[in-house]
């Protein structure tokens, strides 16, 4: 069966903010096979280089499996962070939705698996 | 022991007036907290008190208080809007719990934060490059120190019906109550670290209980709810919000206001603890309620955290509405054209940056493909050192309204306002070199 692109929201929730010239992008499953998807698929690099546009230097990776996530800090890729951000988004608050939007090609049934449960 | 009830009605120095008599009136709370220092209001705090030595605190707080007054004094208030004139907000405050007959209630006032006269006694290297202070040491404005919970313990052990505090750990403001109510010893970790994970989840006020959350639309924000903590002695907790009011709280809201400003979740530093996030369990104990328990903790770290300002230049920044088609070439252009008229005169500022709302410039280049957009909002932004130069960016904005391309408009607020900026410097001090100070008014 083919893969299917969909946005990485159909899988994960998440929230972003800033520490200085640094933001932090944590990354929420809906499910533990999701997380499992998340652990295996979105690593630092990939990250990195989503955000390389932004001028972030690296990424550090770290898990909270009790609340199926993964945290990711983003360094040096606030243009200089609160005060001295030229941008509209000084800290970094829109870096969650934009990370949420990645296209990211999965199976359906492991979609299914995967997707938010009301 | 009974739990102790603690809400949260202020997660920022700007946040709602109204929220926190609403929290008050309906949480059923022991303590009500008040968050209003962000990383960078104490500069601009400490520019207030060098202008006005009686100025220099979060005076939000003022304006609050008297709406608070019919819960005190069993109602407990805790709050850092002393920030860095504590003696002077607590002057304050002190006059108008007199004027309204309350004058047995008792203020702790805590303070030792502010390290402005001891800079030269420390190293203070920045915490990410390592280099060292004496770089701009010159103009640094102000330098305070992140106390723990130990002072706000204290001041309630006097009889403090309200604290008031200067710079202490966001989090603190809510381990300090449960601290005394439930007679937790300072090397109690786990409790410590459980404390922690409450206030870290309230400091942000409505962030818990649906304000951000990534499926906000499926609650009523207008009128949202403000977080309460329900703290056992265990350090385990329920966090919740007041019957029959806006927002929500589930599994999403609590995970994501978890890791909101979290490095490293398994060592979550603070003056009090190391607390492991990544130890914690949630549940969801019953409608807009979660609880949270078996956190862990590790001894406090040995050196304290000092966020210090430094005077960097200054800034302003304008807007412009431009209408398509063709809006967002349209909008480049224009910020070409003011660069271009500055750099004829020789007044191009060092940080010259065009922002074209509307185009995707918010996200990383790329992430969402751009149709033509019936209208951008075009922003540029300039700092410079010299105010001069940012005051002349400001005058070239609204020539654009006769000299740029068809349809400009919105210039309706202005020349752009300048402001001074400050740059954080992030630094460590040994605790030992930390004296906090508690009075009693």
């Amino acid at each position: 069966m083919s893969r299917l692109t969909v946005h990485l929201s159909e899988i994960a929730h998440g929230r972003s903010g800033d520490k200085g010239n640094h933001a932090n992008v944590a990354v929420i499953a809906y499910t533990p096979a999701g997380f499992a998807w998340l652990r295996e698929h979105l690593s630092s690099e990939r990250v990195r280089s989503y955000f390389a546009p932004l001028g972030v230097s690296r990424v550090e990776r770290y898990e909270a499996a009790n609340v199926l996530a993964l945290n990711f800090v983003l360094r040096d890729v606030l243009a200089g962070g609160a005060s001295l951000s030229p941008r509209s988004d000084t800290q970094g608050k829109a870096f969650a939705l934009a990370l949420l939007r990645m296209h990211i090609d999965v199976y359906p049934e492991e979609l299914q698996a995967m997707r938010r449960r009301l | 022991m009974n739990p102790v009830r603690i809400g949260n009605g202020c997660g920022f120095w700007g946040d709602s007036v109204d929220a926190p008599a609403r929290l008050a009136a309906q949480g059923q709370l022991d303590y009500l907290t008040l968050e209003y220092l962000a990383e960078l209001t104490m500069s601009i705090l400490a520019l207030q008190k060098q202008r006005d030595p009686q100025a220099g605190y979060a005076s939000d707080f003022l304006e609050v208080l008297p709406t608070l007054l019919p819960y005190l004094p069993t109602l407990r208030i805790i709050t850092n809007a002393g920030g860095m004139n504590p003696q002077g907000c607590a002057r304050r405050v002190r006059a108008l719990l007199d004027a309204a007959g309350l004058t047995g209630l008792r203020l702790g006032v805590v303070s030792g934060d502010d390290l402005l006269g001891q800079l030269d006694r420390h190293e203070l290297r920045h915490l990410d490059t390592g280099e060292a202070l004496a770089s701009v040491r010159e103009r640094v404005v102000s330098a305070n120190v992140y106390l723990g919970s130990g002072p706000i313990v204290e001041a309630l052990q006097r009889g403090a019906g309200i604290v008031l505090t200067g710079r202490v750990a966001d989090a603190c403001l809510t381990v300090a109550p449960a601290a005394f109510e439930h007679h937790w010893r300072w090397d109690d970790w786990d409790r410590l670290a459980g404390g922690t994970v409450a206030g870290h989840l309230l400091e942000c006020g409505a962030q818990v209980t649906g304000g951000l959350w990534l499926h906000s639309e499926e609650c009523d924000l207008a009128d949202i709810g403000y977080p309460i903590a329900t703290l056992a002695a265990d350090g385990s907790c329920r966090i919740s919000k007041p019957p029959g009011s806006g927002g929500a709280v589930n599994l999403e809201t609590v995970a994501e206001q978890l890791l909101y400003e979290v490095g490293n979740p398994a060592a979550y530093l603070t003056p009090d603890v190391t607390a492991d996030f990544t130890s914690v369990q949630l549940r969801q104990s019953g409608p807009d309620e979660v609880s949270v328990s078996a956190a862990r903790g590790q001894p406090a770290p040995e050196m304290l955290k000092v966020s210090i300002a430094y005077r960097n230049g200054w800034a302003a920044a304008g807007t412009l509405v431009v209408p398509g088609p063709g809006a967002t070439a349209k909008a480049r252009r224009c910020g070409e054209i003011v660069q271009r008229r500055l750099q004829r005169i020789d007044a191009l500022p060092e940080v010259f940056y065009v922002e074209v709302i509307g185009s995707g410039d918010t996200l990383p280049a790329g992430t969402v493909p751009i149709a033509d957009p019936p209208e951008v909002l075009l922003r540029i932004y300039a700092r410079d050192l010299h105010r001069a130069k940012v005051e002349r960016f400001g005058r070239e904005l609204a020539p654009l309204v006769t000299s740029g391309p068809p349809g400009i408009t919105g210039y309706t607020s202005g020349r752009p306002v300048v402001r001074e900026v400050f740059a954080y410097w992030p630094a460590l001090v040994p605790r030992d070199a930390v004296t906090p100070q508690v009075e009693i008014l």
